[in-house]
């Protein structure tokens, strides 16, 4: 029999007690990883994921490029359409996590989450931004595909930067929005139902697809209300050079995904509960 | 000596089914103690509420001299717990999966990697951490939820129905680390089940739950003697419960079912 962990005072759980900022930091860090480190063993789901984005820039793109439907300026069409696919493929994969929180729940993880020194807070920050990184990983697949397809993206550093911060905040909004719903009604299938419901009607209520001149003035206000577009304002500025208002699109995708951490930790313990 | 854990008038209700009804419960530290009872007793709630899953009313639970409804960070940095569920991540290595937990209790980096060891050590599973969870065996998974359990060194560590689903031979392996581990770190162990014959051989005291209140509390040998000679610990439980099967009053009731079934499959 070999050893147990006997564990000598100053590595016992009960010695440290760190701030809510450094415990949020450190957490955010620990489920960052745990995302990269299921990645790193099972790159299918890159793949997988790519297909749906692959589809619309080669199909969708494509076309609308040839017919000239949608007047986007003097930015090509393929261009313009790129960031708002990106956003969308972010959208797709933060949307369902509340599924995932779900079956956490099912299988006992959330449990055993919960029952660590972890303010609900933290758990719910640093699984959305968990979230962002898968996005990121994604996103990587899709410029590279849109590269490939003749698309033009800034080779600016800190331009990329701004990209992948849109994408992380974007998630985490939509992330928190899925727990929050997950929280709300507690089971999967619904869950899953509402997912699918909610998921199309943002995309296309919001500038991904074409310009906001183009759609009906109530679909502009619905627009004006939907991270969404904040998000692939901010994502086509970075990218594409297009008109942005980048202070304004990371301040409204700061604030909602502060609001949307905050709501869903608030129904954490329901979900776990119930 | 401040109990490991102490509840007093106990009480949890879910909506008008009340499924805890003024439970009092000491539990020794050091000690082995095991929470028997149908379904339906009111065991997981009592854990929940103990472990903070639940809230509990103030002057409620006290865990190693700390008032769960007050002080919830510093419970939860004492316990150590396994759900009933296999609930280890496939994906992640076994080294991973006790990382994963190492850092959620804060331990330092410069001790980590060498706690996470010993944990994987204890259980005997150093020699495939490196491996894919989903490429163990049951009783693996069970041993590896146990590493990571006790990756914080936790003085309380609770167990719900950790033996679940698995072969006689997976459940000593089982029993035998965790009875190696709280003999040299002197933890106490709050352990749920139904099988009788495990509470006889390996809790020193044993609480039967019955309609979310003990019905009888005591060492195996006692509670067995009480009855008369001959009595086995399954003679004390139907004296105590009636022999009746309870309805599932406790919320989850289909979940915990549903729970078990799960993880009897996954073990195989």
């Amino acid at each position: 029999m070999s050893a147990p962990p006997v564990a000598p005072p100053a590595v016992s759980a009960e010695a440290g007690s760190p701030g809510l900022v450094r415990t949020a930091l450190s957490r955010t860090g620990t489920m960052c990883l745990v995302e990269l480190q299921k990645l790193r063993h099972d790159r299918t789901e890159l793949v997988t994921r790519a297909i749906q984005p692959a589809l619309w820039l080669l199909v969708f793109g494509q076309v609308f490029t040839r017919i000239r439907a949608i007047p986007t300026g003097s930015t090509p069409y393929l261009d313009f359409l790129a960031p708002g696919i990106l956003a969308q493929s972010a959208l797709f994969i933060a949307i369902f996590y509340g599924i995932q929180i779900i079956w956490e729940r099912d299988a006992g993880v959330l449990a055993k989450l919960l029952v660590t020194p972890t303010p609900r807070v933290a758990l719910v920050g640093a699984k959305a931004f968990a979230a962002g990184v898968r996005a990121l990983a994604q996103a990587v697949v899709v410029l590279l595909l849109a590269l490939v397809l003749g698309v033009h993206i800034t080779a600016n550093p800190l331009k990329l930067l701004g990209v992948a911060l849109a994408l992380v905040l974007g998630s985490v909004f939509f992330c928190c929005l899925s727990i929050t719903i997950a929280g709300l009604v507690l089971s999967r299938d619904r869950l899953m139902g509402i997912g699918q419901a909610i998921t199309m009607p943002l995309f296309f209520a919001s500038n991904a697809l074409y310009p906001v001149q183009l759609m009906p003035g109530w679909l502009q206000v619905v627009n004006h209300v939907n991270p969404l577009s904040y998000e692939v304002e901010a994502l086509r500025g970075l990218l594409a050079g297009t008109d942005a208002r980048l202070a304004l699109d990371f301040g409204v995708l700061l604030v909602t995904a502060a609001a949307m951490i905050a709501i869903a930790s608030a129904l954490l313990p329901r979900l776990a509960r119930g | 000596m401040t109990p490991a854990v102490r509840c007093t008038g106990l009480r949890h209700a879910f909506g008008a089914t009340v499924a805890v009804d003024g439970l009092d419960l000491l539990i020794e530290p050091g000690e082995v103690f095991g929470l028997l009872g149908p379904n339906g007793a009111g065991k997981t709630t009592t854990i929940r509420m103990i472990t903070t899953l639940l809230p509990a009313p103030p002057d409620t639970i006290e865990v190693l001299g700390r008032d769960v409804a007050r002080d919830r960070t510093a419970v939860r940095r004492l316990i150590g717990y396994v759900p009933q569920q296999l609930s280890a991540d496939g994906t992640l290595t076994g080294r991973e999966n006790v990382a994963l937990f190492a850092r959620l209790y804060d331990l330092p980096r410069r001790a980590r990697a060498e706690q996470v060891a010993a944990a994987l050590d204890a259980v005997s599973l150093a020699d495939v951490a490196d491996r894919q969870a989903k490429t163990y065996s049951g009783g693996m998974l069970r041993r590896l939820e146990l590493a990571q359990a006790l990756v914080s060194a936790p003085r309380l560590l609770i167990l719900d129905e950790p033996t679940v689903g698995l072969d006689p031979v997976a459940r000593e392996g089982v029993w035998d680390r965790i009875e190696a581990v709280r003999a040299e770190t002197g933890m106490t162990v709050l352990v749920t089940t139904h099988a009788m014959q495990e509470a006889d051989e390996h809790c020193e005291r044993v609480a039967l739950m019955h309609r979310g209140r003990v019905r009888a509390v005591g060492s195996p040998a006692a509670l067995k003697g009480a009855l008369g000679p001959g009595a086995t610990l399954d003679d004390v439980f139907r004296h105590h419960t009636g022999d009746a099967l309870a309805p599932e009053t406790e919320n989850g009731g289909i979940r915990d079912v549903r729970a078990a079934r799960r993880t009897a499959r996954r073990v195989g």
